[in-house]
């Protein structure tokens, strides 16, 4: 899935050829790097738990079982029940709701990306292009933006309009956008001067189009690195969101609520109910990383001598 | 070209950026009467669920959520000047006094793991960017690499587990005051307290400073590693300066710069990590207390603390500023 994203800085009209050539390039010096293609791997399987959670969970992430309370890893309840990661105080079964917890999870991240990704990438081309008042418009609002720590924004958003998926991803993607148009705008700014974007100009192509046909394609390419970083800080705000209660309701398992839930069973040293997902928050955010780290290189051989 | 404090340059730079801070905090506050508004109508936030129809036209009216929307948002800021969010709807008293409260146990948490990150982070850079494809770099990159992976709330609780109840060598909760006594003038109590505090500050403040140690480290040694391959670096080895001065004298004089703008900006993540690991281990903060109101959506409570919180972190990047516009000759003030 994030081998694909490597075709995006092909110009529109380059033959197939070569881009299947650019794919082989990718997929060997990911398996020479190793770490990222362990890390594809992974998020491989995070997506498989999302989109197919409720066929492979072996049970109801909700079913609650007073008698099979705090149920040790690998240990069987009733009826054939098989505890792979154990059960929680209210005797709900980890592993299933680990698998349920991937999907908000990823769900969350890719979604706000795009909703951050979309404002920033329109914000930095219109900057950009235009320069001028609305460049000096759009840049300011986004320093102010990063003048201030939007978990705290986001916390009184999520407190005043409730939790709810659709609420948490506006939010997290609102608090993206800034990174997105300051690239965006770099890049459009050196574009703007080149030939065949003038040559576009020449030929009277409407402005709309010589934005989003001719520049917007070209820079694409630092955008899906950006992304997979991105990816990675939203997955851990949310789960720290999902922490403190704001997520989403409470009849939707996530990783980081069930760290919450973990919390009252602490002074027990009931270790696998916050181990367990707060591994699943780890391996997902670091494989994110890693293929970002992968990405910049991959993009852009010369920044690697600086590590 | 070296302004100091007390050059007219130095005033005019003070100035601009307090500016722009007045700025933020407009942009804070109509984001926060925006929010109050999507809700659709706030009174319904400041009363019970089982309040009647006469109650809350008496709050909206108490609340002035009548009147038209600019004068609400100009009382909204008129009362905000003096500190008052009005009355926390659990403690029934000033939200703002609450706040204040809890204000110091955050500052030394907050404090204490800004000091860890940049005392952590330095060396551990420095160290990497020397042995550059070593064991010992390659050690110091992956650590940072997951350090920015690992939720800080659950590196709390992980610690709690094997530091607090597998080895039992570092408490689980409390908190012992540093900064309280210290504005109460009692000097003695603050100075005797102080080995406590950081005793019990240790699992908190590096829960909290993890991520900006890893961060900090890596670009530290990046920055580094530029400054090392320079001319200037080279001159000074071929004059026979110990190894040791090159380094520290030449080369971290140089490369620290990037490092402090970036650190500014570091402090926003630590400050959203201090709110949720003042949970985890009970620290008597306004972490907590955000998290109490948000429970019982006491809003008045959640908007002290959210402007309170975003005041220090403006004060404290203001600081971060000065510091660097007086350690960088090169700055344009």
């Amino acid at each position: 899935m994030t081998v694909e994203t490597t075709q995006a800085p092909q110009i529109v009209s380059r033959p197939l050829s070569h881009r299947r050539r650019e794919f082989r390039r990718a997929v060997r010096s990911m398996v020479q790097a190793k770490w990222p293609l362990l890390a594809a791997l992974i998020l491989f399987c995070v997506a498989l738990a999302a989109l197919f959670g409720p066929w492979i969970s072996p049970l109801d992430p909700n079913r609650q079982d007073i008698m099979v309370r705090l149920a040790d890893p690998l240990s069987e309840g009733r009826r054939n029940a098989f505890f792979l990661l154990g059960t929680d105080g209210l005797g709900r079964d980890v592993f299933s709701r680990l698998l349920y917890g991937a999907r908000i999870s990823l769900t969350v991240g890719i979604c706000a990306i795009m909703v951050g990704g979309t404002i920033g990438v329109i914000a930095g081309l219109l900057a950009g292009y235009f320069g001028g008042w609305i460049d000096d418009i759009i840049m300011r609002l986004g320093d102010i933006q990063l003048a201030f720590p939007f978990i705290l924004l986001a916390i009184m958003f999520l407190v005043i309009l409730g939790p709810g998926v659709v609420n948490i991803i506006i939010v997290l993607g609102v608090g993206q956008w800034v990174t997105y148009a300051r690239i965006v705008r770099a890049q459009t700014l050196s574009l703007r001067e080149k030939e065949y974007v003038e040559a576009a100009r020449a030929l009277g192509d409407p402005t709309p189009l010589i934005i989003f046909r001719t520049i917007l394609p070209n820079i694409i390419a630092p955008l899906t690195v950006i992304a997979s970083f991105n990816v990675a800080s939203v997955i851990l705000s949310e789960a720290s969101l999902s922490f403190l209660g704001l997520g989403v309701p409470p009849d939707v398992p996530t990783w980081g609520a069930m760290l919450a839930d973990s919390r009252d069973q602490l002074m027990a040293n009931k270790w696998w109910l916050a181990f367990f997902p707060g591994m699943a928050i780890v391996l997902t955010v670091l494989s994110f990383n890693i293929l970002g780290d992968w990405l910049r290189d991959f993009l852009d051989p010369r920044l690697k001598t600086m590590g | 070209m070296f302004s100091r404090i007390g050059q007219p340059r130095m005033w005019t730079f003070i100035i601009r950026r307090l500016i722009q801070s007045v700025i933020v905090i407009i942009g804070v506050t109509l984001i926060t009467f925006t929010a109050l508004q999507m809700s659709g109508d706030p009174t319904y936030l400041y009363v019970s669920e089982r309040a009647t129809e006469a109650e809350i036209q008496r709050t909206r009216e108490a609340l002035g959520f009548d009147k038209p929307l600019p004068e609400q948002y100009l009382n909204f800021l008129g009362n905000l000047v003096q500190g008052d969010f009005g009355n926390s709807l659990s403690y029934k008293r000033p939200a703002i006094e609450s706040v204040m409260e809890a204000l110091p146990a955050t500052l030394e948490l907050t404090l204490f793991a800004m000091f860890l990150a940049i005392v952590v982070a330095i060396p551990l850079g420095v160290v990497a960017s020397l042995n550059r494809g070593s064991a010992v770099d390659g050690s110091i990159m992956t650590m940072g690499m997951l350090g920015q992976s690992i939720p800080s709330f659950w590196l709390g609780i992980m610690m709690i587990m094997f530091f607090g109840l597998q080895l039992r060598i570092l408490p689980i909760s409390g908190h012992v005051p540093f900064i309280m006594p210290l504005i109460q003038g009692d000097f003695l109590r603050a100075f005797t307290n102080l080995p406590q505090t950081l005793y019990y500050l240790i699992m908190p403040g590096f829960a909290v400073a993890f991520y900006s140690i890893s961060r900090n480290a890596r670009l530290v040694r990046s920055s580094m590693l530029e400054v090392l391959g320079q001319d200037f670096v080279r001159t000074a080895r071929s004059k026979g300066i110990s190894e040791r001065a090159v380094v520290i004298r030449h080369a971290l004089r140089n490369a620290w710069l990037p490092v402090v703008t970036m650190i500014g900006l570091e402090f926003g993540f630590l400050i959203g990590g201090v709110v949720v690991v003042e949970m985890v281990f009970s620290w008597p903060g306004i972490g907590r207390l955000v998290f109490n109101a948000i429970n019982q959506r006491d809003i008045p409570v959640v908007q002290a603390a959210v402007v309170t919180l975003a005041l220090v972190f403006i004060a404290l990047n203001l600081i971060v500023d000065l510091v660097y516009a007086k350690i960088d000759p090169r700055v344009k003030l």
